[in-house]
């Protein structure tokens, strides 16, 4: 068992430098964007892959991706700041905060308290967005374009491009520090609190304390990748970013990712956009339904997510 | 010898039921207790305040000299006393090498510390190490939900002896295996353990292994200690034979259909 | 003085219907511990096909007052081939698998039949305003209502009594009690607890359909009209107390009333209220506030 290689980083680092090489020489507008639509989803999923390793599953990170998104767009509001590089990390580290906020609370739930809870945190932050006329209620507000380091790209493609490499970039990353997280203490503590959260105490470590730290990171990424969102659509409003289907979303694509690697959410995030997409597009009145049989075979014949399949075919070509 | 752990004046209630009452114990380093009686005679209770899962109602317990009433168990955990459960508790989806390393992980886990890799040499190099000493080397990859009864009690021991305590208690460690696996377990758990001059409180229903194994008997009744004596004074003690032996074999001849037979002598 | 009165009357109304949509959610989860998010969709269904049945029903000169049948009539079919069908196809393999799984399967459940909608009912919305048209308005506290929708405070409670009584004093409802006590037991009792699963999972899903059943006078009946509901009923059953009948009844007095007084007196807070409230009593009574004692096990 030892001695087969772990050939994920390598795997990620070769995975999203093709991405993003092979993307800037081929891809065309549509897919480059439908792309980053799904990395920036992909960036909060890995926070829920976390959590569900814990054995936790949680039906609001809406209300991060949410906040991210929110925090990105009000930064530019009137002319305010375009600036990646401050409005990310903002968006960040709000929807961070707010999390170690209510990890206070939600770390002493479980099972169907811990979803119903997040549930109904996200759609407090819901009930004021819409209700709040300054930020547009249920139209939202349009999110200016971003400026890269101080370089403003003058036309959409342009923009797009920037946005396509900087995610790239930024999932690399997130793939890495979380790929070696996970092989921490700390990210052993996740598979070991849903197994047995009684010997994690008795040998030393609070359970609910490993968890607020899971919480804070998934709510941290998901604000990531909400900013995200927000730049690449130029827009917000609260049914797209924080309704409860939003969170549905999430957890539908952490689930057909799997919980095998932290390339999973990457891979089932890309999948989930294409099926949505062409689905919409064939069948537009039957979108739904197609996503909705797709979740149900998973929870059926493929418990371990699209992951599970790609390893299965791995282990084959070995044998 | 000044004690090691020390309870004194222990009371628990539970509503109306007392489980625990005016308890009193002195251990001393490097001793090994049994501790005998009934079905719901307060043993698990006592090992449960003890590691802090049950906060007395009254009452102190002392380890090396401090309080540590209201501690959790984490933090009794890493004051060094670890414990056993008489249901396993395992990481049933990883393998019972892994079981260890996290075990091994959490034990060095302070602060930033967590953040260290688990698969590490020196780590893989310990779990090792605790396989071989408990006797389990050979399940090392098997996934630890799958386990043997009698593996999985191992596994829970040795768990509970990473961190390297000075105090550890069992919970019947041998509830749950066959009478021909018992001896062979408990010679490997006690070996282990003395060679580490562990302090140990065993609770055992077997009078059997509480009179191979250890220095002293504690015998609970209706949360009272009502003997605590060397094994020979205190398994010959009328009122321990009444309450805690008697108990048990009257319950092994029911089970064995004696009833039938005594009958007609309990008539005349 | 008369805001008082509209406002305790639009909150009995709202508090009605939230009754009538979560107390099927709530009797599915307290028998069989399964979080149903695809109740919003047997909302909808119930909504459509009421609503449908009350256009052929006019269309076809029949009187006015039999619309009340064809309501009853969509409640009934829907919520029984519907939750037979679900509780066979779906939900009878999911037992065995963690609560939160189940509940991403009934949420597949729901996008599936959302669309099936679509493609049953078409995009465009319906209307059947005959009922109420039919039983006119009256004037209560000097402010003229309509007779409809205080009817559904009347059903609202004739559904609760009878469910309470059912429960409480019927041999169904003990045989009931005691799957919900301890299943192996049960089964041990030799009750066929596959049929009390089968039954109770039809019985929420006729009361999901009557609730979207009787609504549907009242409303334009259009796509996505289950997407609200469902988190409203979840509120609901998480505030009285997940699997219990007076705590759907209290949740919803709570939410209805609390939102009636926000809508009249500071309309911003509208939603903001009832998520508030979920939130608060999910943080110190995370098992609602009627929770039923659950027997445990350990």
């Amino acid at each position: 068992m030892e001695t087969t290689r772990d050939w994920t980083i390598p795997g990620v680092t070769v995975g999203f430098a093709a991405v993003a090489v092979l993307g800037l020489l081929f891809l065309p507008d549509w897919l480059m964007n439908l792309t980053v639509i799904a990395f920036a989803r992909a960036l909060a999923v890995v926070g829920l892959m976390v959590l569900w390793r814990t054995g936790l599953v949680s039906f609001g990170h809406a209300l991060y991706f949410g906040l991210g998104a929110y925090t990105v767009a009000l930064l530019g509001k009137d002319d305010g700041i375009s600036e990646v590089l401050i409005t990310l990390p903002a968006a960040t580290l709000v929807a961070a905060t707010v999390g170690l906020f209510l990890g206070f609370i939600v770390r002493r739930y479980r099972e169907i308290f811990f979803a119903m809870l997040s549930l109904a945190f996200s759609m407090v932050l819901y009930g004021i967005l819409v209700k709040t006329e300054a930020l547009g209620s249920t139209d939202g507000f349009n999110v200016r374009t971003p400026t890269f380091l101080g370089f403003a790209p003058e036309d959409a493609g342009t923009t797009l491009r920037a946005i396509f490499l900087v995610l790239c970039a930024l999932c690399w990353t997130v793939a890495v520090l979380v790929h070696r997280y996970l092989q921490s203490t700390l990210g052993r503590l996740t598979t070991a609190i849903r197994d047995n959260e009684i010997r994690v105490e008795y040998l030393g470590y609070s359970v609910a304390q490993a968890i607020h730290g899971k919480y804070v990171m998934s709510a941290a990424l998901a604000g990531l990748g909400g900013g995200i969102l927000a730049i690449a659509l130029g827009q917000v409003d609260p049914d797209s970013m924080v309704n409860w289907t939003v969170s549905g979303e999430l957890v539908f694509v952490t689930i057909l990712s799997g919980p095998g690697s932290v390339a999973a959410p990457f891979i089932g995030s890309m999948i989930y956009e294409l099926i949505r997409t062409y689905a919409f597009e064939w069948l537009p009145h039957a979108w739904q339904l197609i996503v909705g049989v797709t979740l149900l075979s998973i929870i059926f014949f493929l418990p371990g997510g699209v992951w599970s399949l790609l390893a299965r075919l791995r282990r084959r070509e070995v044998e | 010898m000044s004690a090691l752990l020390e309870a004194r004046g222990l009371n628990k209630s539970f509503g109306a039921v007392t489980a625990a009452r005016d308890i009193d114990i002195s251990v001393a380093p490097h001793e090994i207790v049994g501790i005998i009686g009934a079905n719901g005679a307060g043993k698990t209770t006592f090992v449960n305040m003890v590691t802090g899962w049950l906060k007395p109602t009254s009452g102190r317990i002392l380890y090396e000299g401090h309080d540590i009433v209201g501690r959790t168990p984490r933090q009794i955990t890493r004051l060094g006393i670890c414990r056993s459960f008489q249901v396993a508790q395992i990481f049933g989806s990883a393998s019972v090498f892994d079981n260890l390393l996290i075990a091994l992980g959490i034990a060095e886990a302070r602060g930033l510390a967590a953040l260290r890799l688990l698969r590490r040499p020196d780590l893989a190099d310990k779990a090792d190490a605790l396989l071989a000493r408990y006797g389990i080397a050979d399940y090392r990859d098997q996934s630890a939900g799958t386990l043997p009864q009698g593996v999985r009690k191992l596994l829970d021991i040795a768990m509970a002896m990473v961190a390297a305590p000075k105090v550890l208690l069992l919970d019947e460690p041998t509830s749950g295996i066959s009478s021909d696996e018992k001896f062979e377990l408990m010679d490997v758990v006690m070996g282990a353990l003395k060679e580490d001059g562990v302090t140990v409180l065993f609770i055992e229903h077997d009078m059997e292994i509480v009179g191979r194994y250890v220095s002293r008997v504690v015998a609970f009744y209706q949360g009272e200690i009502i003997c605590d004596a060397p094994p020979l004074v205190a398994l010959a003690d009328p009122k321990v034979k009444e309450f805690v032996i008697g108990e048990d074999l009257h319950n092994q001849t029911l089970l064995q259909g004696g009833v039938l037979q005594e009958a007609p002598d309990a008539r005349g | 003085m008369e805001t008082a009165i509209t406002i305790l009357l639009d909150g009995l109304v709202f508090s009605s219907y939230l009754f009538l949509v979560s107390v099927g959610l709530t009797i599915i989860f307290g028998v069989m511990k399964i979080l149903n998010v695809a109740h919003g969709s047997l909302y909808a269904w119930g909504a459509y096909t009421s609503a449908y049945l009350i256009g052929v029903w006019s269309e076809a000169g029949f009187g006015d007052a039999g619309t009340f049948l064809m309501i009853a009539v969509a409640a009934l079919v829907v919520g029984c081939v519907l939750g037979f069908v679900l509780e066979r196809g779906l939900i009878q393999f999911m037992y065995a698998r963690d609560e939160v799984i189940v509940v991403l399967a009934t949420f597949a459940t729901f996008l599936i039949l959302e669309d099936v909608i679509l493609l049953v009912f078409g995009v465009d919305p319906y209307f059947a305003y005959q009922p109420m048209a039919y039983l006119g308005s009256a004037e209560l506290g000097g402010i003229l209502r309509d007779v409809y929708s205080l009817t559904l405070i009347g059903l609202a409670a004739v559904v609760g009594i009878v469910l309470w009584v059912g429960l409480t004093q019927t041999r169904w409802g003990k045989l009931l009690a005691a799957v919900i006590h301890d299943r192996e037991l049960s089964v041990a009792m030799g009750i066929d607890v596959t049929k009390v699963y089968v039954l109770t999972f039809m019985l929420g899903a006729v009361l999901g359909a009557l609730g979207g059943a009787y609504v549907a006078p009242m409303v334009s009946v259009a796509p996505g009209f289950g997407v609200e509901v469902i988190v409203l009923s979840f509120a609901v059953v998480v505030i009285g107390g997940m699997g219990s009948i007076p705590g759907a009844a209290i949740g919803a007095l709570v939410v209805g009333i609390a939102r009636a007084i926000a809508v009249h007196k500071l309309p911003e807070v509208e939603l903001f209220v009832v998520y508030g409230v979920m939130a608060v009593v999910l943080v110190f009574r995370p098992e609602g506030l009627f929770a039923p004692a659950s027997a445990r096990k350990i």
